[in-house]
């Protein structure tokens, strides 16, 4: 057999890539290295929708931002996944800085970026009271928003997988060999034949590229760390509040998350491990020192977990999309760096049709639906719901995780879903279970008993995240 | 010669000091009960520990069962008696209190069961 | 709906104490809703022993301690519901919980007893960098693993946080046939049982190593090392004292933290220092007909005076339900010198009875007296060996010194040098 299309890497980009291309009577396959998707720089950013004011006119950073930040609402809304149109504000601490916010927004009004406006302390403070008294002025972005990234590309690979795709994780591609018009990827996962290879890989997109001979990708990889506050804090801020970008990226943002918590980072630091996405000593008290500036409030007590990320930095500073110089029917989605998330769902688009054009007269696959069905969210369900569900299946009354009030049932639809969760960090990343104040200790080993039991296997051989991330050794009698 | 001992009798934890002459105890004090004076006398001469474990179960409702020594043994045998621990075995139902390995090691403590399955 | 005279939430050592108590009282109808499949709480998994002692008398473990309760429970007419967590308490003391056979309870309480116990601080709050892998739990979420479940969480074990808990894992691992490399303290001194530090880390030759934390995870899939570092009086890690050790796990015993979501949605006072409920000397909080007691109230050292508390705080729900409200006149206990916090934070001085006044100290302290005062005056003066901020203290402030106050009386609790 072989593939139409195979995407490598399914992060954000990948999922949402895949999904648009289920649209059409294509075969196409979903390949992931690790055990599930969303494993990269999707599950690891600042979960923001960027209004598109950032990128210099001109690029394909500003063009696909704002085409994405429109979009991403009627995605987010078809594939039944959160998203808060919360606004976003950068905020100046200086005259001088207050020049950058009108940089800013020339920029923006420049790229398209609709409902801007810069804004005075009195406005600013009105907004965000929580702010530090020594703000001047902001530049207010009306159209920004916040998504959870990994539930938007579980959702998108979920109802691709629905809409014929195959998604094969635990698919490292190790080499690839191109011959008669089909190239053929050496993964972990065995031989995968395609006439048309889309490289999301990510960090790795740079190794991808250079399996076919092309060295034209150059990845610098640039880790960003943050924490996540409880959510007794997470009203502190109601937009989301950048500080002045310079060089190096936009700066510490204080956001709240589709979720209700509150979330701080990230630092940006060149690393050479592409994937260790190891905190830092170093790279937390940033975050703490510099997130102070724009809320003194900000505090590190109230933090439930630290974790990092890495981008993919293109050299070139700019999206790299669209077909390779020594094999056309290689298509690169490389340095998808912020504001990778906001363009995702304009990438995809854009993507798709790249393939599509190149094959030519492709039939639209009829059978197609691009609604995903809601997930039954007990926290979020009325009483009458919550008494309608468990009727149906009581193993919605049984609570497994506390601070997040996930229920039995939810945890095995995530199990059972296409594509669904084989480990605990699968499970958290689709359910919250686990995600709460207490991280998993109360409700972590019932997790890895359901996985068993819903996966046939043994609870030691339940991995965190795939690999060797087992739980437990041995029986101890 | 003269050793303080921390009592393990009770959760007091009582600092006591214990004059002796090879295993002759010739003073305790420090302790504040009749306990922490039978613990000192014994910790000189041949200390003794209490252990926890689990025995395997056989169709009960949780893998395991926990288990005790009913009486402390030699602390040099702590690890032997776990390797009989180990090696045991029993079906369900489990009640507690129920002789699980009676006189383990030959030291005349049996190990029971501590939780019903 | 249902109607019952109390509703208990929780069925550990506190919730079974506090119900059986109120039964003896003279309460009809009592519900014990328990989110676990069975009662007994934490206790199940303790298999150690070192419970009972004040209370039985003997030394048993925490499955058998538990048991007690459970056959008492048993032998009354209390409703017990297991794997029902309950999800809200209204204003009016209606109770909405969750389970897999009845679906949404909803239960009009009298009185309400709070019982949810603790849970432990996680990792993330402690700013622990490094790799986010495999390997990494609390020590009760390791003892669940090992004592419950039959299966060894770790090999080569470290373990962070010398409360109780972390030692009483040091020696279960061990026995099971871990290596456990270290156990490290933040503070100068152990927050655990010092016969836990003689019969779990001396015993078996464990060092602990005191002012000394963990910095930095390292691996990739599962744990492979971590660094650890002393601490400066700050507790800063001191950058030169860095040390690698390796290990495919690490415990955490950091500290535990009463659940007081439920608490908090009713709109009920907290104690910043207890993170528990402000409560009378019957453990009432300020909301009419809720008490409080065990851990969720402030974290205690010994089961047994978990159950003495619960008993108090069913006392305190029978009376209200039987009774109605008393007459109330209300003298906040103080804090001085040394002294943390204390529970009960005020009391009625219309209560008739002699109140014990629960404490811990914020260090440790050697022949050091505890100082009662009320109204400026000595009540008592008692003298202690030591102090140490592992162990739950009390001081009794007698019925006649509580008949001689006004509302304006103050009651301190200090420690002298």
């Amino acid at each position: 057999m072989c593939y139409d299309v195979a995407i490598i890497g399914a992060g954000v980009i990948g999922a949402l890539t895949a999904r648009e291309l289920s649209r059409y009577k294509l075969k196409t396959a979903l390949l992931e290295a690790r055990h599930d998707v969303a494993m990269g720089a999707t599950k690891a950013n600042s979960a923001i929708v960027h209004a598109g004011f950032d990128a210099m006119p001109g690029t394909l950073k500003a063009s696909f931002n704002v085409k994405g930040c429109e979009m991403m609402p009627g995605v987010c809304k078809e594939l039944s996944v959160p998203y808060k149109n919360n606004g976003s504000l950068v905020v100046a601490f200086s005259e001088e800085e207050m020049e950058t916010v009108k940089k800013l927004y020339d920029r923006g009004i420049a790229n398209g970026v609709p409902q801007l406006s810069v804004i005075g302390k009195d406005e600013l403070k009105a907004l965000e009271p929580n702010l530090a008294d020594n703000v001047c002025g902001a530049l207010r972005a009306e159209s920004a928003g916040i998504v959870c990234p990994y539930e938007l590309t579980i959702a998108a690979t979920e109802n691709a997988v629905t809409n014929g795709v195959d998604c094969i994780r635990d698919a490292k591609v190790e080499a690839i060999d191109f011959a008669d018009g089909v190239f053929t990827l050496k993964t972990a996962a065995g031989d995968i034949k395609t006439k048309y290879v889309i490289d999301a890989a990510g960090v790795h997109s740079d190794d991808i590229a250079r399996m076919i001979g092309d060295e034209s990708v150059e990845i610098v990889v640039r880790r960003g760390e943050y924490f996540i506050l409880d959510k007794s804090v997470g009203n502190t801020v109601s937009h989301t509040i950048f500080q002045c970008p310079t060089k190096m990226g936009k700066g510490i943002l204080v956001s709240p998350t589709v979720d209700g918590n509150l979330l701080i980072g990230p630092t940006a630091e060149e690393i050479d491990d592409k994937d260790d996405v190891s905190t830092t000593p170093s790279g937390l008290r940033d975050v703490k020192t510099f997130s102070v500036k724009s809320c003194p409030s900000v505090s590190t007590r109230n933090a439930i977990t630290s974790f990092s990320g890495n981008r993919a930095h293109p050299v070139t500073d700019d999206f790299i999309l669209g077909p390779s110089k020594v094999n056309p029917q290689f298509i690169h989605a490389s340095g998808i760096e912020s504001p990778g998330l906001s363009s995702a769902p304009a990438i995809a688009v854009y993507l798709a049709k790249v393939v599509t054009d190149a094959i030519g007269n492709v039939e639209a696959n009829e059978s197609f639906n691009g609604e995903r069905k809601e997930v039954f969210r007990f926290r979020h369900a009325t009483d009458e719901e919550r008494a309608a569900a468990i009727a149906r299946n009581p193993a919605y009354g049984r609570i497994i995780c506390r601070c997040e009030t996930v229920t039995e049932g939810e945890i095995i639809d995530a199990i059972r879903a296409p594509a669904g969760a084989r480990d605990v960090d699968g499970v958290k990343r689709r359910t919250r279970a686990g995600m709460g104040r207490c991280q998993g200790g109360f409700c972590g080993s019932k997790v890895v008993e359901i996985l068993a039991r819903e996966l046939g296997c043994e609870i030691n051989d339940i991995t965190k995240f795939g690999d060797g991330s087992n739980i437990l050794f041995d029986k101890t009698k | 010669m003269k050793r303080d001992l921390t009592c393990v009798a009770c959760p007091l934890g009582c600092q006591i000091t214990v004059e002796y002459e090879g295993t002759e105890v010739l003073s305790v004090t420090g302790n504040t009960c009749k306990r922490g004076d039978a613990y000192a006398r014994t910790e000189i001469v041949n200390p003794t520990r209490n252990i926890a474990s689990t025995v395997k179960v056989v169709g009960g409702a949780h893998p395991v069962v926990p288990v005790k020594t009913s009486a402390p043994i030699p602390k040099t045998m702590i690890f032997d008696c776990m390797k009989e621990i180990n090696k045991a075995c029993v079906n369900a139902p489990v009640s507690i209190g129920q002789v699980i390995i009676p006189d383990v090691l030959g030291t005349g403590v049996d190990i029971v069961a501590t939780n019903i399955d | 709906m249902m109607n019952y005279d109390l509703v208990v939430v929780g069925g550990g050592p506190a919730g079974m104490a506090a119900a059986l108590k109120a039964k003896e009282c003279g309460v009809e109808s009592i519900i014990i809703l328990e989110r676990a499949e069975t009662l007994g709480g934490i206790l199940e998994q303790c298999i150690h022993s070192g419970f009972g002692l004040t209370y039985f008398g003997e030394e048993l473990s925490g499955p058998e301690y538990a048991a007690r309760f459970i056959e008492m429970v048993e032998k009354t007419d209390i409703t017990v519901k297991t794997d029902a967590m309950v999800l809200d308490i209204s204003e009016s003391n209606l109770v909405t919980a969750v389970n897999k056979k009845d679906g949404l309870l909803k239960i009009q309480a009298k009185a309400v007893v709070l019982a949810m116990g603790c849970r432990e601080r996680p990792r993330g709050a402690l700013e622990i960098a490094g790799s986010r892998c495999s390997g990494i739990m609390t020590a009760g979420t390791a003892q669940k693993y090992v004592n419950l479940d039959g299966y060894m969480p770790g090999k080569k074990v470290v373990i962070l946080g010398s409360g109780d808990i972390g030692l009483i894992m040091a020696r279960r691992m061990t026995l099971e046939g871990a290596e456990v490399k270290v156990v490290c303290e933040l503070m100068p001194f152990s927050g655990g049982l010092n016969r836990n530090i003689v019969q779990c880390l001396n015993d078996y030759n464990i060092p602990l190593r005191l002012s000394t934390t963990v910095v930095e995870c390292h691996g990739k899939d599962r744990l492979e090392g971590v660094t650890i570092a002393q601490v400066d009086d700050k507790l800063q890690p001191i950058e030169s004292t860095k040390e690698y050790i390796e290990c495919d796990t690490l415990m955490l015993s950091v500290g535990l933290i009463p659940e007081n979501e439920l608490t908090k949605n009713v709109g009920i006072a907290i104690d910043r220092v207890t993170n528990g409920a402000v409560v009378d000397e019957m453990r009432q909080t300020d909301h009419k007909g809720v008490f409080a007691c065990g851990n969720v109230l402030h974290v205690h050292d010994l089961v047994d005076f978990v159950t003495m508390e619960s008993q108090l705080a069913g006392q305190g729900a029978a009376e209200y339900i039987l009774n109605g409200e008393k007459e109330t006149v209300y003298v906040n206990s103080t804090t001085g010198n040394g002294v943390r916090y204390l529970v009960p934070q005020r009391v009625n001085i219309k209560n008739g009875n002699d109140v014990k006044l629960y404490f811990r100290v914020g260090k440790i302290y050697k022949n050091a007296k505890v100082v009662l005062e009320c109204d400026g005056e000595v009540i008592s003066s008692k003298k202690k060996v030591k102090l140490a901020p592992g162990e739950m203290e009390n001081v009794v402030i007698p019925a006649d010194v509580l008949a001689k106050m006004n509302e304006n009386s103050t009651i301190v609790v200090r420690v002298e040098e």
